[in-house]
């Protein structure tokens, strides 16, 4: 069966193909060359005057895992607000601030994104973070395992292991948990609570290990490097929220040595101190060293305003932000010797001197990274914002007017301290490609997804031009998956699963003996229990798994 | 015969993942590290093995078609019991979705003691990797730690080793409440916990008066429920000088009216005592039978624990209106489906109501239900997921023999996909 779109207007970043009227035919799934003259088209769609691109990608949302589901439990009141009804096609739910997971599934394929990859999967949760994700309908995903705080890690490094015991300890646990990367959270930080520190600095010693986030940032970003790992270490640093850490953002960029290093919602680390206040952007430092650095990417962690609930692994962050919880309950969890986490409510409102602050030093630093792919649109779903809210943040880089009448209805005081409004850049549709396509399935070693070149899997979405880039964004007139239509007018019309992308880094298989005797003797579960299998991924008939190449070193 | 090793347990809650079984056709002997809760329950004898309507036996699709006819015409359905693994329970939550059912799990009137507690504050808990290597004093509140978890001191306080102390058995346990009835709680040295006993329900007022000594509030009164106030305070000393202290409590032994308000005072002392330059966590005993993973499948499929209903298209959770015995009571329900793929004890409430069982072979009946199908065990006759006490850990639950009893998750989509063909 073949399908073909025919004339819309296509922003291909991967193919190079910027904003030209060309045909995509479909064949068993995927994008495929023009076939013979004469040759039975099946189905076709008229796109013209239609904006095509290939399904978004959101390469760090929490969509999996404990701590989601914490945050679930926690906020009975907020679903209430957002009840969804079942379909014939859908199944019930609820949804803002943190929803179901089949809602999730269906709400992010009506904005037209096709994959999402939940970035903080704690190798002895990795089981539940599968489950959940084979619970969302239609997205394909994976997860970046989070390694730093584990105590296996933390004995290594102060018995001195050398760097390929290491790799070899990441290799497995990547393995282990079906993992598509590595992440790091407060390097170290989460393990040093649990000694009752309560924060930890680039440099500063575990008081346990002797061994300094800078140590472990630097084995585990080399790990992923040599391993060829393609998604770089992604890094959650230190201090997150403190005035003050754009010195320790910018102390951890030049601290790698160029080695490749994602900085996830860097606004959160962007933070300086001067003003009336004590608190001050330091977005333009962060974009300078990041168009310096070419080895550092970055995901920004826009905030917008309202209700949201913030849940992250950095239980030591989480503790001390715990008096900001609104409504004021909150949960923190050590974990299993491995990591932690906190589960804090947050109303982001525009009129708090911080939080309209931290609104304009996410968008400053947007707007001031010079390179779209090293660059990518996040609000950390659902820390800074739901992500349904990303039809709005597109409208706000892309429309310098519309920005600045936002900006000009926020606490005044932040106003004078944000540069925002002489800011004139304005995103292309190809630039908000590049962020939400072609660059993340590069940054996440994903092949054959993100382009829509011959070859690639026919994920895609068209939209109608629209002046106004939230309407035009909230509602694709078709999202494809895998070629199959599944929204039509940004309503789902059908569901299918999606695939689970990993990759399988080699290990020396003696990596075993050394963990299944610390297993024994101090975890609660039998090392051969620990693995997930790829049974436990495919049953049901549900999930499949899509193993990505490596990179040569 | 064949022996499997390194077996996961989904009955006894703490995850003990070490036992050794035995198997002889459909027969199973636990030989290895069972326990008066793991080694009945592994041991169970299968007997049923086919379905039966109005106790005549029938088919699978048959039976599955006469449950979908009595869902049809139901008003009210409610699906009660819900103990079974993951994929039992998307199933579950599928067909409740359908047919738009009231879920609950059977043990929710214990865990919402901890829901309401979580809902409206909030706790710092941790997990029991962290109380085997890290724990220096466990309180325990209200509960007889060894008859609910039998393995609980072995496994996770009176392992040989640990990576941060030096001396497991110099750890420090204290019963606040009831007391011990064995001497699992005594060190491998010999130390005894200390007991301060009180009836259950005065656990309000003493843990009241233990967090006000906590915070260093004066308290004028000499005794509380029968408990010096002068030992109260050594408690409360013995916490702030922790290094790492844990409060368990189980929230099913708490059985006296609104004792969310107890746990609520446990999680806020424990909080408390984090902001006193040391670390404190709370850990809730449950777990069993599936209580975890009920609530945890519902919790990501509808946002909420198990006492959802369903009737209006989306889910709705009450933690009091959507009460089975309530429900069931006041005739608001008319058609009950029971699910229990782990324990033969665990029949339906009495009812009138026609009754739908999808429970373990083994099962008996006072009263002959409308339909049963007789499903595997989880963990015996089929893999699957189930979650640990803890919330964070599931464990692959392992297929030791090949039964050919459908699982709790094939029962139910049967029943669903019954109901999907009437209803075109």
């Amino acid at each position: 069966m073949i399908i073909k779109l025919s004339g819309g207007k296509v922003y291909d970043p991967a193919g190079g193909i910027d904003g030209k009227q060309q045909d995509l035919y479909i064949r068993d799934g995927r994008i495929v060359d023009a076939p013979e003259p004469g040759a039975k088209i099946d189905r076709e769609y008229d796109l013209k005057g239609k904006v095509v691109m290939s399904g978004a990608i959101d390469m760090h949302t929490h969509i999996g895992g404990g701590k989601g589901n914490i945050a679930r439990i926690l906020l009975p009141e907020d679903h209430r607000m957002d009840p969804v009804h079942r379909t014939d096609l859908t199944r019930s739910g609820c949804g803002h601030a943190m929803p179901s997971t089949f809602v999730t599934g269906y709400r992010y394929a009506e904005m037209g994104y096709t994959a999402g990859f939940e970035p903080a999967v704690l190798p002895i949760n990795a089981r539940q973070a599968h489950m959940e994700m084979g619970d969302i309908p239609i997205l394909d995903k994976g997860g970046y395992v989070m390694l730093g705080s584990d105590d296996y890690l933390l004995r290594m490094l102060t018995a001195k292991k050398d760097q390929q015991a290491i790799n070899d300890y990441v290799a497995w646990t990547m393995q282990a948990a079906k993992a598509i990367g590595v992440k790091v959270v407060n390097p170290g930080g989460i393990n040093a609570f649990k000694f009752n520190q309560r924060k930890l600095d680039l440099d500063e010693q575990n008081s346990h290990y002797g061994v300094t986030p800078r140590e472990i940032l630097q084995v585990l970003a080399t790990a992923v490097k040599q391993l060829g790992v393609s998604h770089p270490l992604h890094v959650h640093g230190c201090n997150l929220g403190v005035p003050g850490n754009v010195n320790t953002t910018l102390d951890t960029i030049q601290g790698i040595g160029g080695l490749p290093m994602h900085l996830t919602h860097i606004q959160f680390h962007s933070y300086g101190t001067e003003g009336d206040f004590k608190f001050s952007s330091g977005a333009a430092q962060i974009a300078e060293a990041v168009n310096r650095n070419k080895n550092i990417t970055i995901d920004v962690g826009q905030i917008l305003f309202g209700q949201t609930v913030t849940a992250s692994g950095d239980s030591m962050r989480q503790h001390a932000n715990c008096k900001h919880a609104s409504p004021n309950k909150w949960v923190t969890m050590d974990i299993e010797c491995d990591a932690g986490c906190g589960v804090v409510p947050f109303k982001y409102k525009d009129q708090n001197f911080v939080n309209a602050l931290q609104w304009a030093i996410g968008l400053e630093t947007f707007l001031l990274v010079d390179d779209p792919w090293r660059i990518f649109l996040t609000t950390d779903h659902p820390n800074g914002a739901p992500f349904t809210s990303y039809p709005h943040l597109i409208r706000l880089l892309m429309d310098k007017t519309f920005r600045n009448e936002v900006l000009s209805t926020l606490h005044p005081e932040a106003q004078k301290m944000t540069t925002l409004a002489s800011i004139d850049r304005e995103y292309t549709l190809q630039e908000i490609a590049i962020m939400t396509r072609a660059g993340a399935a590069k940054l996440i070693g994903l092949k054959d997804r993100g382009g829509l070149t011959p070859g690639n899997w026919a994920d895609i979405t068209v939209y109608t031009d629209n002046a106004d880039r939230q309407k035009m964004f909230e509602k694709p007139d078709y999202v494809f998956k895998d070629g199959e239509v599944v929204v039509i007018d940004g309503k789902v019309v059908h569901t299918k699963w999606g695939t689970t992308h990993i990759v399988k880094p080699d290990f020396d298989a003696s990596v075993e003996k050394g963990l299944k005797d610390y297993f024994d003797r101090y975890l609660t579960m039998k090392l051969g229990n620990f693995k997930i299998g790829d049974d436990e991924i495919i049953e049901n008939g549900r999930g499949s798994l899509t193993v990505h190449p490596l990179v040569p070193n | 015969m064949t022996e499997i090793i390194e077996v996961p347990s989904p009955f006894c809650g703490i995850g003990t993942d070490d036992l050794a079984v035995q198997i002889d056709g459909l027969s199973l002997k636990v030989t290895a590290n069972g326990c008066a809760v793991n080694t009945p329950a592994f041991e169970q004898p299968i007997t049923d093995t086919a379905p039966r309507v109005a106790g005549k036996i029938v088919s699978l699709q048959e039976a599955a078609a006469k449950a979908a006819e009595l869902l049809q015409s139901a008003l009210q359905p409610f699906i009660g019991g819900c103990a079974t693994d993951v994929n039992g329970m998307r199933a579950l939550l599928a067909l409740a979705d359908r047919s738009g059912a009231v879920v609950e799990n059977m043990n929710f009137p214990a865990a919402r003691n901890n829901f309401l507690a979580l809902q409206d504050s909030g706790w710092m808990n941790t997990t029991l990797a962290e109380v085997k290597n890290r724990c220096d004093l466990l309180l325990v509140v209200g509960t007889d730690l060894e008859v609910f978890a039998p393995r609980f001191f072995e496994r996770y306080l009176w392992n040989a080793e640990s990576m941060f102390l030096d001396d497991t058995s110099k750890r420090s346990v204290i019963y606040l409440g009831k007391a011990p009835s064995g001497n699992a709680s005594t060190s491998p040295t010999g130390a005894k916990a200390q007991v301060f006993e009180c009836a259950s329900e005065d656990l309000p007022e003493v843990i009241a008066v233990l967090r006000a000594l906590v915070k260093g509030r004066p308290i004028h009164a000499q005794s509380v429920a029968g408990i010096a106030v002068s030992d109260l305070q050594s408690i409360a000393d013995a916490l702030k000088q922790a290094t790492y202290g844990v409060v368990t409590w189980g929230a099913a032994a708490l059985n006296f009216s609104q004792a969310e308000l107890t746990v609520q005072t446990l999680s806020e002392m424990v909080k408390d005592i984090n902001d006193m330059n040391t670390r404190c966590s709370g850990l809730p005993l449950a777990g069993k039978e599936g209580d975890q993973t009920a609530n945890q499948v519902c919790g990501w499929t509808t946002g909420y624990p198990a006492r959802t209903r369903f009737s209006k298209g989306y889910p709705e959770y009450d933690p009091y209106l959507n009460d089975s015995r309530v429900m069931l009571n006041n005739g608001e329900a008319d058609v009950l489906v029971w699910v229990n793929a782990f324990n033969v004890n665990s029949v339906p409430p009495e009812t009138s109501l026609p009754t739908i069982v999808v429970g373990r072979s083994g099962m008996t009946f006072s009263q002959e239900p409308a339909v049963f199908i007789p499903v595997g065990t989880p963990g015996i006759d089929h893999a699957g997921h189930a979650y640990r006490m803890d919330n964070v850990v599931a464990i692959r639950l392992k297929k030791l023999r090949e039964s050919g009893l459908p699982s709790t998750a094939d029962a139910l989509s049967a029943i669903e996909q019954a109901l999907k063909e009437g209803s075109v």
